[in-house]
């Protein structure tokens, strides 16, 4: 008895001999992620966790970086703003982030601003509203596409096709809310006019009354739905319900392919534009996205058994920039990073070709999006 | 004119999901005063253990009555173990725990199932039904004609039978319904049962044109409230009147006012409606024998 006594005692001074003594040898860099992996918000937050969880073994396996394996802390806000920014706190006072990836919805990432702001710590954003970037802060970076980007593809590609006036109907949730805005200050500069209006509830079932008076409206062209959840997809079915036979335009919001699922045949000829992730595996072999995209989708659905998102791939791209910046700047100091991660230059990542600069902190540009249009249920570039 | 033809139909299929989904109510609160606000979880279960087990290979027809039978259990599993044991509170407290196994049953239901939304296919397809420059699709006369069905069984159920008159005996007095021999907790229980089985009905019949996910419960729940109470709670008939109408005033405003406040319309109506009859339009007043 006494010798097993004191071989597990001899055990446990080993294994912590281990842990105590391994530490300074293969020191870690440790970085800080606060997402909305439950709530109301957690389809963006999920698939966000899992690619930086996936990606953070995968570097740790092939030597870390500049040979110190990573660590990832992540705490869940639920989608809470208030959350997120006492997490954030933690990050910097308890756990010494060295940088820190996410913020899944704009709300926490706005809170968490000041905290990483203050502290000086690289802050790479996973959220979407141009506020972010805009005006630029030292040390807040982004990787998804705005709404802003979104509208202008829209409205660039009904320009090409000679339609000038737009009726909207949009959700009233906050993200169809804030592409909405963002398309009608847009709208003017593009030579768009936005004729007629309606809005719909988050959890509406029927909006024939909205499209039948948007039928009624002369002079109309097309139709632009900024919308998210389920909205999107009632809304395009009432559109071949009663029949109208304009062209119809869908966001980013519901680029998936549950979207077209839930839609059925109304679908077909409805565009949306969208990251190159979604199509990975239509994107000529000359893209220079292709490979990222495929590699990207390949391993998460290996990994996880689900399909890819690009909130997911938001997650990838950002770890990807901070991760070659560390790199190039061959420590894990935070000024020296955060002025690498502001010369990111060329980073072909899943939401597009990354150029930042001092003055734009996404990199972002309209190429990052792809028109997609809806043929015989699946996706097809439009050219 | 077939603008306004549109703004009807859309208040028809509109409102005939509320009232599928007000008829639920009524049971329960017929047996035990209790308003059960885990009422839209029902629905949620019917159209999501539908949609899931669907996606498993099993037959949708089947499926559907799995779907029934298992939203019925988790109705009795919620009067067993969350109703029966506080049988001595008042009906608040016993409101209160219904709003409790609401938010339960949703979490249950995001890990159980998943986040995302699911449609059920159209009993009749999608092809609308064309009238006088509007169209209308067939399922939302499926759903109408199923709360009528509702509404016969269920008058049926009340007026027809002795176990119907037993959950009247139950509502109007607890303990002189069991002097005369009604096993009152067992009745409750089954009002509960066929609640969960008017709720998984319109999942069923509400998913298609509605769609569904785990959190699709708490608005439907919200609307068909609001529309039992216009109608007159307790009341099948009046659960169905309340229903189109809410459907109506909200095509309606969205049509002719605007869509902005399509919402506040309805529940403006709605209060003006229950100012001057605050037992709803078809309700009857309590009356207390001393």
């Amino acid at each position: 008895m006494a010798t097993l006594k004191s071989a597990v005692a001899m055990g446990a001074a080993a294994v912590a001999a281990l842990i105590v003594g391994g530490s300074p040898a293969a020191a870690q860099i440790k970085i800080g992620a606060v997402l909305s992996v439950t709530g109301p918000a957690s389809f963006l937050g999920d698939p966000e966790k899992k690619t930086l969880e996936i990606y953070v073994e995968d570097i740790n396996a092939k030597g870390g970086v500049n040979g110190q394996k990573l660590q990832l802390v992540v705490y869940d806000d639920g989608g809470d703003a208030n959350n997120a920014r006492t997490f954030a706190t933690r990050l910097v006072d308890q756990d010494k982030i060295a940088a820190m990836v996410g913020g899944t919805t704009t709300g926490s990432t706005l809170a968490m601003i000041p905290v990483f702001e203050e502290a000086q710590i690289p802050f790479i954003s996973l959220a979407g509203a141009i506020q972010i970037i805009e005006p630029v802060r030292k040390w807040v970076f982004k990787t998804p596409h705005t709404d802003k980007m979104a509208c202008e593809k829209i409205f660039a590609d009904l320009k090409r096709r000679n339609l000038t006036t737009i009726a909207m109907i949009s959700g009233t949730e906050a993200f169809s809310k804030s592409m909405r805005d963002q398309c009608a200050a847009v709208a003017p500069k593009m030579g768009i006019t936005i004729a007629h209006e309606e809005s719909y509830g988050p959890r509406d079932s029927d909006m024939t009354p909205q499209l039948t008076n948007i039928k009624g409206k002369a002079g109309v062209q097309a139709v632009v739905n900024p919308g998210f959840g389920q909205g999107p997809a009632i809304v395009t079915r009432n559109y071949r319900q009663i029949g109208i036979t304009l062209p119809l335009y869908q966001s980013h919001g519901v680029a998936s392919k549950q979207f077209i699922e839930l839609a059925g045949p109304a679908a077909e000829g409805v565009r949306l534009p969208a990251a190159g992730l979604l199509v990975a595996d239509k994107l000529a072999d000359n893209d220079p996205q292709k490979s990222v995209v495929v590699n990207y989708s390949r391993t998460y659905q290996q990994k996880t058994g689900q399909a890819v998102s690009t909130f997911g791939g938001h997650a990838y791209d950002g770890l990807m920039i901070l991760v070659q910046a560390m790199q190039r700047a061959k420590s894990a100091d935070k000024a020296k990073v955060r002025d690498e991660i502001e010369k990111t230059k060329g980073y072909v990542g899943t939401g597009g070709i990354v150029n930042m600069s001092p003055t734009d902190h996404m990199g972002l540009d309209l190429s990052a999006f792809r028109m997609l249009e809806i043929k015989n249920g699946d996706w097809t570039l439009v050219p | 004119m077939a603008e306004f033809l549109q703004f009807f139909f859309s208040g028809l299929t509109v409102g005939a999901i509320y009232a599928l989904v007000a008829l639920g109510f009524t049971l329960i609160y017929n047996a035990s005063d209790v308003i059960n606000f885990a009422q839209g979880e029902f629905v949620m279960l019917g159209g999501m253990t539908t949609v899931f087990l669907g996606l498993a290979g099993v037959p949708l027809p089947l499926a559907a009555l799995v779907a029934v039978i298992a939203t019925v259990a988790v109705g009795l599993a919620l009067h067993r173990f969350a109703i029966e044991p506080a049988r001595g509170a008042s009906a608040v407290t016993l409101i209160m725990i219904t709003i409790g196994a609401s938010i339960f049953l949703r979490g249950a239901a995001q890990v159980v199932f998943d986040k995302r939304f699911h449609g059920l296919p159209h009993l009749f397809g999608t092809e609308p039904i064309r009238l006088g420059g509007a169209a209308i699709l067939p399922q939302s006369l499926v759903v109408l004609v199923g709360a009528a069905c509702v509404v016969v069984l269920l008058w049926l159920f009340i007026d027809r039978t002795l176990l119907g008159k037993a959950v009247i005996a139950t509502a109007a007095n607890r303990l002189a319904a069991r002097l005369v021999g009604i096993n009152t907790g067992r009745i409750v229980g089954l009002s509960f049962a066929v609640s969960a089985a008017i709720g998984a009905v319109a999942g069923l019949l509400v998913t298609p044109i509605a769609l569904t996910s785990y959190d699709v419960g708490t608005l439907l729940a919200l609307k068909g409230f609001a529309a039992a109470m216009l109608g007159g709670i307790g009341s099948a008939l009046g659960a169905v009147v309340g229903g189109l109408l809410l459907g109506m005033f909200e095509a309606f405003s969205a049509g002719y006012v605007s869509s902005k406040y399509k919402d506040a319309v309805a529940f403006l109506v709605i209060l003006a409606v229950l100012f001057a009859m605050p037992q709803g339009l078809l309700g009857r007043g309590r009356v207390e024998r001393v």
